[in-house]
């Protein structure tokens, strides 16, 4: 009798054992990375879920169900920002992989050293800070004609423009900063996926006599999708996140013309001091970066060819 | 008729490509520049693209109206914590994800890679609220550096790297009795020296241009970065060109010259992790 129980608990504890000896190192290597998500990222997600549906200031904090959210529907400040952040991304997104393109296919003609010289020269203001960025375009864009732009415009005759102070200019001239900006990194991603196209698929389309506009829109083009993509997803989490900019050249005027989402979120809660507000604002930036995520990745993939 | 057709589009090229770059440095340039000049010598004086007399005095007064020098050595003491926090963590996590097999591994993985999509705003607000209110960290390098210490990106572009090593060379160390993390420490590391150089760089760089973080959580001038201090000084000094000019170059300086040290790593790094996988 004895003897039967004895064999008992020795299984599930070598059971144990052995799954600490087979998988303990994986999750010890993981382990750090995962607890500072978790208390960094996870914790703060929910927390904010939490938070966009109370009236969360620094003294206390009250549920409010949806009235944060009523009161985005119903504010007007909240609107222009979408508006302003919608124009923002849409003005400089596809200008730049426009942009990206165009000097890639060009690099990708020339010599190796040639190539790497333009990558580099292309790529070097993507090292410099967002502030430093803002601060030398404070000055590019100063009404005088101290300001470089008008310095430019005064070679023409003309006469200078209030980029910054003006609300028809102030978002064109953030976006303008934009498209002058650097390049590099997609330039580099479009080199690497031209170089990955194979030669004998423009041989064989030689061979058929193809136009060049042919080999572009049925080799070169479709084969780009997968970068593509890459940059229009990316370039749109940017865009809708911009800041530093807003916050250094402009504050979100004159008259909230360039208040971004992101900059409007800052003002109310580390302004104002309303959480819960500002928290509910990011939950509806959220929701609309990963809608329009999922939608570009939906469409481009559906066709992408290998 | 192709040949000429190819000259014509080499030209074509040439022309483009050297205008464009030209139209991307001149911001820099005009940083450089604009930081020699003395723009307080005359009301009347303007910034030249090529400057009549060189004086050094925007620097001089740069360094007189702030701490720059505790900015710089909080910036650098930031970011060479982060990048070591970083690469360690990264590295560990990666090879985890990208070689050994553990059950809950592909959720777990995608659990984090899923919230890289949340924008930073979402979480900002309770983070700092966790920081402040709750640990009383505010204004100190912990806080700045906590949340930081390993980014979902560079385990990912981790992840993208260690895959690409052979698999053999990680049964051929355990047969031969290694432990887990000797393997990592004698077999994966020495292997992933290049995917390494490329996290370090473009971690400590980002690390040092990193403004809306810290520019939360500190509030006294000693524990601002270079970053936050400059965004502070624009606003307290928006007439003086010269001095702002250059407290930029400053800014952006070190990051330049580390460009330029390691180019190769810049540009071959940008298509690992993105390309691949």
């Amino acid at each position: 009798m004895q003897t039967a129980l004895a064999p008992e608990p020795a299984p599930r504890h070598s059971r144990v054992v052995r799954f600490w000896r087979d998988y303990g190192w994986a999750y010890l290597f993981i382990l750090a990375p995962v607890l500072l998500f978790l208390i960094f990222t996870l914790y703060p997600v929910l927390t904010a879920l939490v938070m966009s549906f109370q009236k969360y200031n620094i003294m206390n904090s009250t549920w409010v169900g949806l009235d944060n959210y009523e009161r985005l529907v119903k504010d007007e400040t909240f609107w222009k920002s979408i508006k302003n952040t919608v124009i923002f991304t849409v003005g400089t997104v596809p200008v730049n992989i426009l942009i990206t393109f165009v000097l890639s296919y060009f690099i990708f003609q020339m010599k190796s050293k040639w190539q790497t010289f333009f990558k580099a020269t292309l790529y070097l203001p993507a090292v410099a800070s967002g502030v430093t960025i803002s601060i030398v375009w404070l000055a590019i864009f100063d009404p005088t004609d101290s300001g470089l732009l008008n310095r430019f415009l005064g070679f023409f005759g003309l006469d200078p423009v209030i980029w910054l102070g003006q609300s028809g200019t102030a978002l064109f001239s953030l976006i303008l900063m934009n498209w002058l900006g650097s390049h590099g990194a997609g330039i580099i991603l479009y080199l690497a996926a031209m170089g990955g196209i194979p030669k004998s698929l423009y041989e064989a389309a030689d061979i058929d006599h193809a136009s060049g506009w042919t080999q572009f829109s049925r080799i070169t083009w479709p084969l780009l999708k997968p970068t593509t993509l890459y940059l229009l997803v990316t370039g749109v989490i940017t865009s809708f996140q911009v800041f530093i900019s807003v916050y250094l050249m402009t504050q979100g005027g004159p008259n909230f013309a360039t208040t971004t989402i992101a900059y409007l979120i800052y003002e109310t809660a580390f302004k104002f001091y309303e959480f819960g507000l500002a928290s509910a604002q990011s939950f509806v930036l959220a929701v609309i970066i990963i809608v329009i995520s999922v939608i570009q990745f939906k469409y481009f993939s559906s066709d992408i060819e290998y | 008729m192709k040949s000429t057709r190819k000259k014509m589009l080499l030209v074509t090229a040439s022309v483009l490509l050297a205008g464009w770059a030209l139209i991307t440095i001149i911001p820099m340039y005009w940083m450089l520049v604009g930081s020699v000049q003395d723009t307080t010598m005359s009301a009347s004086f303007k910034p030249q693209m090529i400057p009549e007399q060189l004086s050094m005095s925007p620097y001089e007064r740069f360094f007189a109206k702030t701490d720059a020098w505790r900015w710089l050595y909080n910036s650098l003491l930031i970011s060479v914590i982060l990048t070591v926090t970083n690469v360690f963590f990264a590295s560990l996590a990666g090879y985890a994800f990208a070689k050994l097999k553990f059950p809950g591994s592909q959720a777990v993985f995608w659990v984090l890679l899923g919230t890289m999509m949340i924008p930073a705003q979402v979480t900002l607000i309770p983070l700092y609220i966790l920081m402040v209110n709750v640990f009383d960290l505010g204004d100190t390098y912990t806080a700045i550096i906590l949340p930081a210490a390993v980014s979902v990106g560079n385990i990912f572009l981790m992840k993208q790297f260690m895959s690409t090593l052979p698999t053999s060379l990680i049964h051929a160390a355990r047969i031969d009795a290694c432990s887990e993390f000797g393997i990592f420490w004698k077999v994966i590391l020495p292997m992933a020296k290049p995917g390494i150089a490329v996290l370090a760089i473009f971690t400590f760089v980002a690390s040092w241009n990193e403004f809306f973080w810290p520019f939360l959580i500190t509030n006294s001038n000693e524990m601002r970065t270079v970053q936050v201090g400059l965004a502070s000084f624009v606003f307290a000094e928006s007439t003086d060109f010269g001095a702002m000019m250059a407290g930029a170059t400053i800014g952006a300086l070190p990051m330049i010259i580390l460009f330029f040290s390691l180019q190769r790593y810049f540009l071959q790094g940008i298509t690992i992790g993105a390309v691949k996988g």
